[in-house]
């Protein structure tokens, strides 16, 4: 069953939230929602390009209060 | 207080002594008992395999008796746990024997896992264990020119390893005589050449300047060992002659099969290092699920800072002090050259450009290192 899950990577300057990203969705299922929490801004741009060109599908993203909620599916 | 330590690491290590220092009077009165539970009685010092790979230090020199560098008062015993039962606050080891315990801390490290990449463990060269980087270090030596690629898995050990390996990979071909007859093209998983921002801004113009191609958005599907190429995740492919991988790293198995962690990542508090949803059991190191670098300087500062809230939980009652995210990490910019890089959750580092001096410092490190593991430095 497709799970949703929370990767907090807020204040990751290394490895960061796009490699933290790629690591965690190793590690789920297919079909599971991963929602990437980041305080990097530069998140809401570079981790949708990777999604895309990977071939995951990217949901969607919402900035509140300086931390950016960048949702995920994984898709294969 | 019964203080069970699981893992003879670099982390492990540090804090066992830390602690055996902060409360020397109650171990030897007995109010206080600190356990080691380790799977070897051998102590690696990991760093040292980068320099194995290229023949700059011998086996011998990065391993010491595990005994030897622990505090008086603190038990050791070379006995793998492999069933942790947290609701009775007890561990069951291989030979059959539990110990239960008041506090217990969880550092039982990370290994790469070159098998999750279909083709990477037969075809490729890494330096993560003794036997790979011996291995390795006779591969280069019997190469005689062609193009050598480097790859890596997510997450891995060592943040600074894939620049690092690139950069000394030049100058030992360049004091080869071999420069004009070896290609070296660096491919890394996100979109530079480094996680860190300003780390990646040093080191493409240092590619540049050398002549080392790098591709970025590269993440390792597969390797064809009989086409000589890997693929990426992202639909590029790139051939190599010999290929130089970072392989992707796991928690500890004991970890996933006690169902601890996902990975073999336990969920950490990312201040006081504990494990969520128990305040009496510690991560630190490789092992925590908290997002900075799986490096040894990590589970250094992370041991200091146990060390001392753990030795304040028996005298004061309370923890005392935040891990506030602290790595510090050599980066060597080839043969003789090294800068580092400092941060925090809170701080970026700002890399200053590489000088010898710090080289020279790196190179005294690898043998300070034993005294830092006795937590003297």
């Amino acid at each position: 069953m497709a799970e949703k899950k929370v990767i907090d990577a807020r204040g990751s300057f290394c490895p960061g939230p796009l490699m933290e990203l790629i690591g965690w969705i190793k590690l789920a299922d297919i079909g599971d929602e991963l929602e990437l929490l980041s305080s990097d801004k530069g998140s809401a741009e570079d981790v949708p390009e990777w999604v895309k060109k990977v071939g995951h599908e990217y949901l969607g993203s919402r900035e509140e209060a300086g931390v950016w909620h960048i949702m995920v599916k994984k898709t294969k | 207080m019964k203080i069970l330590i699981i893992g003879g690491g670099m982390g492990g290590t540090i804090l066992a002594n830390n602690l055996a220092r902060r409360l020397t009077p109650e171990l030897r009165s007995g109010k206080v008992k600190i356990t080691m539970l380790t799977a070897s009685e051998k102590h690696m010092y990991q760093p040292g395999l980068l320099y194995l790979a290229f023949g700059r230090v011998t086996p011998d020199e990065l391993y010491k008796d595990q005994a030897s560098l622990l505090e008086p008062g603190i038990t050791l015993v070379v006995d793998p746990v492999e069933e942790f039962m947290l609701d009775d606050n007890r561990v069951k080891t291989k030979s059959g024997k539990t110990f239960d315990y008041d506090v217990l801390a969880i550092a039982t490290g990370s290994r790469p896992v070159p098998e999750l990449i279909p083709g990477l463990a037969e075809h490729s060269h890494t330096f993560y264990t003794e036997e790979t980087a011996l291995k390795m270090f006779h591969a280069l030596r019997a190469f005689e020119g062609g193009r050598v690629v480097i790859a890596m898995g997510v997450p891995h050990k060592c943040p600074m390893a894939p620049l690092e390996i690139t950069f000394m990979l030049h100058d030992y071909f360049k004091d080869r005589g071999m420069s004009d007859k070896v290609q070296l093209h660096y491919t890394y998983p996100i979109g530079r050449v480094h996680s860190l921002e300003n780390v990646a801004k040093w080191a493409a113009p240092e590619f540049d300047r050398l002549g080392i191609t790098y591709e970025t958005l590269f993440n390792l599907k597969e390797v064809d060992g009989a086409a000589k190429v890997i693929r990426g995740e992202e639909g590029g492919e790139t051939p190599y002659d010999l290929l130089i991988s970072i392989p992707a790293h796991r928690g500890m198995e004991v970890i996933e099969k006690n169902k601890l962690g996902a990975g073999g990542w336990i969920p950490t508090n990312r201040q006081q290092l504990n494990m969520e949803g128990r305040s009496n059991v510690f991560i630190l190191g490789d092992t925590t699920n908290i997002p900075i670098s799986k490096a040894g300087s990590t589970a250094h500062f992370q041991a200091d800072t146990l060390g001392e809230n753990i030795a304040a939980l028996y005298k004061l009652g309370a923890p005392v002090r935040d891990y506030d995210g602290k790595v510090f990490c050599f980066i060597e910019a080839g043969k003789d050259r090294a800068t580092y890089a400092m941060f925090d959750y809170l701080n970026p580092p700002d890399p200053k450009p590489p000088t010898k001096a710090v080289h020279w410092f790196k190179m005294a490190y690898n043998k300070l290192y034993w005294i830092s593991a006795r937590g003297l430095l």
